[in-house]
């Protein structure tokens, strides 16, 4: 029972990462209809950019409240620049091309940020981890018996921020005039240009928030594993489209949910087989559930335009 | 080929020979190459594994090229062919077949063992083609990709594979000519459906997926089919490559394998056969080429391996530079000889 409510907490844990990922990804999607596959990979800078902000505070800043908020923000704007210049660069120019070739492009970033930052030239750190400084100090939450269930206070922030996140952007997309706009594009961007939408920059507006939300999770992220490394992004990407498909790509709350589910089925497969099938395992539940759902737990199903 | 095609018409050969004078003209050519070069062990090596990406490039271009779909699991095909072809040799190593010479019967077994590697190989294409296939463009693209990290995980943590270590002591059987003549009956594949009725479907799929299926195109069929002639091809590249490498395990055939040949084939022209062998051939000597050149000048190796380090972001600035300059890649959906008389200017070519 110890064991099972363990499993439910790291679950959670590891759900609400992928999360805050899977919800830049069904943004990105909603409005562009494309798979932005450097998702994860401005994840990764922005775990960077909070490694950067910590060493340069030294051990007594960083872990004060004020701190841990100042690298926050810090990853977060430098991965909004960073996905505004990603959009503006590579994704913008091929706007009315086929999708196909976008989505090359998007594989493309990736692959340039992902061994860019393996290269030890100039600033760029090397292929080696790096152990990520404390700025949150782990301290157990709740114990629960003999240390049998331990509930880390970096887990409930991780859940706490991720919630927050969350319902702010259902605000935003739901309550404001922003948020109407961004559905109008997502509806038929030519369209709501027609409509005076300046659809150039709500998309822009777009891929900063879904990065900036990509760089709160990086940070979350390496928090949980203490070490920052070049590849850390790949798979936690993957897996956040996987939830984000999961839960219907496009749907704010369904990427939430898409999301803890991947995490808990993880964390259960591993949990009670092999770790060795953790990769394995979110590919396997995407490919059952593109079968059995392809539009998802809570998408609509749309018929093809001819 | 239909110039062949119209020597063999005009030589008057009959039918079935017809079909496969190509090959018949193929096997003296690289058998010469095989006698010239078979002393030089690096040579040997370098145009097998050129000979490998060029396999896999032609071969993945019958999906996403010709039928338009984004397959980026290719790597996963190529490490079942690769670890089916290498454990059936394991085990048949010692044998030796009756009234063979020892040199032949090895041949012959090597033939099994990628035939077999390769059928397996299809069969998994046909399971995951089956029901993915159904799916559109990303959701197609994302199904390929786990797809192939599910088979590198299977490979990983199952002991008849030897988990991360992989397979060790495969015998090295494969040889130039092995590879290319290989290569030879991929690319001749590649045309020939491409000319073909059957291809004619795939083209129209790739066009238009809705007005194909309203012109009586049974595309989820033609787009397995597709796709399992494609993990077939991979397959074979998988086999020969584990019988001339020391080694096979999983961090061979990860998904950046796979990128690695998909840049191949969009940088060649998605569709265009001869433009993945320029892709791939390219792509695989420049590093090389880098390599070598940088050693020779430097005389260290820390340098080149610097260079080793720089491909694989250079790779991904090239398709993103590649998508925007030229979307459709080196020769679009054309092949060398339709792009090469562009290139000569006019009035020489009126005189």
């Amino acid at each position: 029972m110890a064991d099972f409510l363990q499993h439910i907490i790291n679950g959670i844990a590891t759900g609400t990462i992928y999360a805050l990922v899977a919800l830049g990804y069904t943004m990105v999607y909603g409005v562009l209809k494309l798979i932005n596959f450097a998702h994860g990979d401005v994840m990764m800078v922005g775990a960077y950019v909070g490694y950067a902000t910590a060493l340069k505070m030294g051990p007594g800043t960083r872990t004060s409240f004020l701190g841990a908020v100042v690298v926050f923000l810090m990853s977060m704007a430098c991965c909004a620049i960073l996905g505004f210049l990603i959009e503006r660069l590579a994704y913008r120019p091929l706007r009315e091309k086929p999708r196909l070739t976008s989505l090359i492009t998007a594989i493309g970033i990736s692959f340039t940020l992902e061994y860019g930052f393996q290269l030890d030239i100039g600033f760029l750190p090397g292929a080696a981890p790096r152990a990520f400084p404390e700025i949150i100090v782990p301290t157990e939450w709740l114990i629960i018996g003999d240390r049998d269930v331990v509930l880390w206070n970096w887990q409930v922030l991780s859940f706490a921020i991720a919630v927050a996140l969350m319902l702010v952007l259902q605000y935003l997309v739901f309550k404001t005039r922003f948020g109407r706009a961004m559905r109008a594009v997502s509806f038929d961007h030519r369209i709501a240009a027609l409509m005076g939408i300046p659809t150039d920059r709500v998309i822009a507006i777009t891929f900063m928030l879904g990065s900036g939300l990509a760089a709160g999770a990086g940070i979350l992220y390496a928090i949980k594993d203490t070490i920052v490394q070049p590849l850390m992004g790949l798979y936690v990407g993957l897996k956040a489209f996987v939830a984000a498909v999961i839960g219907g790509i496009g749907h704010v709350p369904g990427a939430m949910v898409g999301a803890l589910l991947l995490g808990l089925v993880e964390e259960f497969v591993v949990g009670y087989t092999s770790s060795t099938w953790r990769d394995a395992v979110a590919f396997g539940f995407l490919i059952l559930v593109l079968l059995l759902r392809p539009e998802g737990l809570f998408g609509r199903v749309t018929a093809e335009k001819v | 080929m239909q110039s062949v095609q119209a020597t063999a018409k005009a030589v008057g050969l009959p039918y079935g020979v017809r079909g496969i004078l190509p090959i018949l003209l193929a096997i003296p050519v690289i058998g010469l190459a095989q006698w010239l070069l078979g002393g030089l062990p690096f040579v040997v090596y370098i145009a097998s594994i050129v000979g490998v990406n060029l396999i896999l490039a032609v071969s993945l271009n019958i999906v996403n090229g010709m039928t338009g779909q984004f397959s980026i699991g290719h790597a996963g095909f190529m490490a079942v062919g690769a670890y089916t072809a290498g454990k059936f040799s394991l085990h048949a190593k010692d044998l030796v077949i009756s009234h063979l010479p020892a040199a032949m019967s090895d041949q012959v077994l090597f033939l099994f063992a990628l035939l077999i590697g390769g059928c397996t190989a299809a069969l998994c294409g046909f399971i995951v083609g089956l029901p993915s296939l159904r799916l559109r463009g990303d959701y197609l693209a994302i199904v390929t990709l786990g797809f192939g990290e599910i088979i590198r995980v299977i490979l990983q943590s199952t002991e008849a594979f030897g988990r991360a270590l992989g397979l060790a002591g495969i015998p090295q059987w494969s040889s130039l000519f092995m590879v290319w003549i290989w290569a030879f009956i991929t690319v001749l594949a590649a045309r020939r459906i491409a000319g073909s009725s059957h291809g004619r479907s795939l083209w129209a799929i790739r066009e238009d997926e809705v007005a194909a299926e309203a012109m009586g195109v049974d595309t989820t069929s033609y787009k397995v089919r597709a796709f399992v002639v494609s993990s077939f091809f991979a397959g074979i590249a998988g086999g020969l490559f584990a019988h001339f490498v020391p080694i096979i395990n999983p961090g061979s055939f990860t998904f950046v394998k796979s990128i690695e040949v998909v840049v191949m084939v969009v940088a060649g022209g998605l569709g265009s056969t001869t433009g993945a062998i320029v892709a791939s051939i390219f792509l695989t000597l420049l590093p090389e080429a880098l390599r070598s050149a940088f050693t020779a000048i430097s005389g260290n190796a820390e340098i080149a391996q610097r260079v080793d380090q720089i491909r694989m972001p250079i790779y991904g600035l090239l398709l993103v530079t590649l998508m925007l300059v030229r979307p459709q890649g080196l020769f679009g959906n054309r092949e060398l000889w339709d792009v090469i008389p562009r290139w000569i200017p006019r009035r020489r070519r009126a005189a």
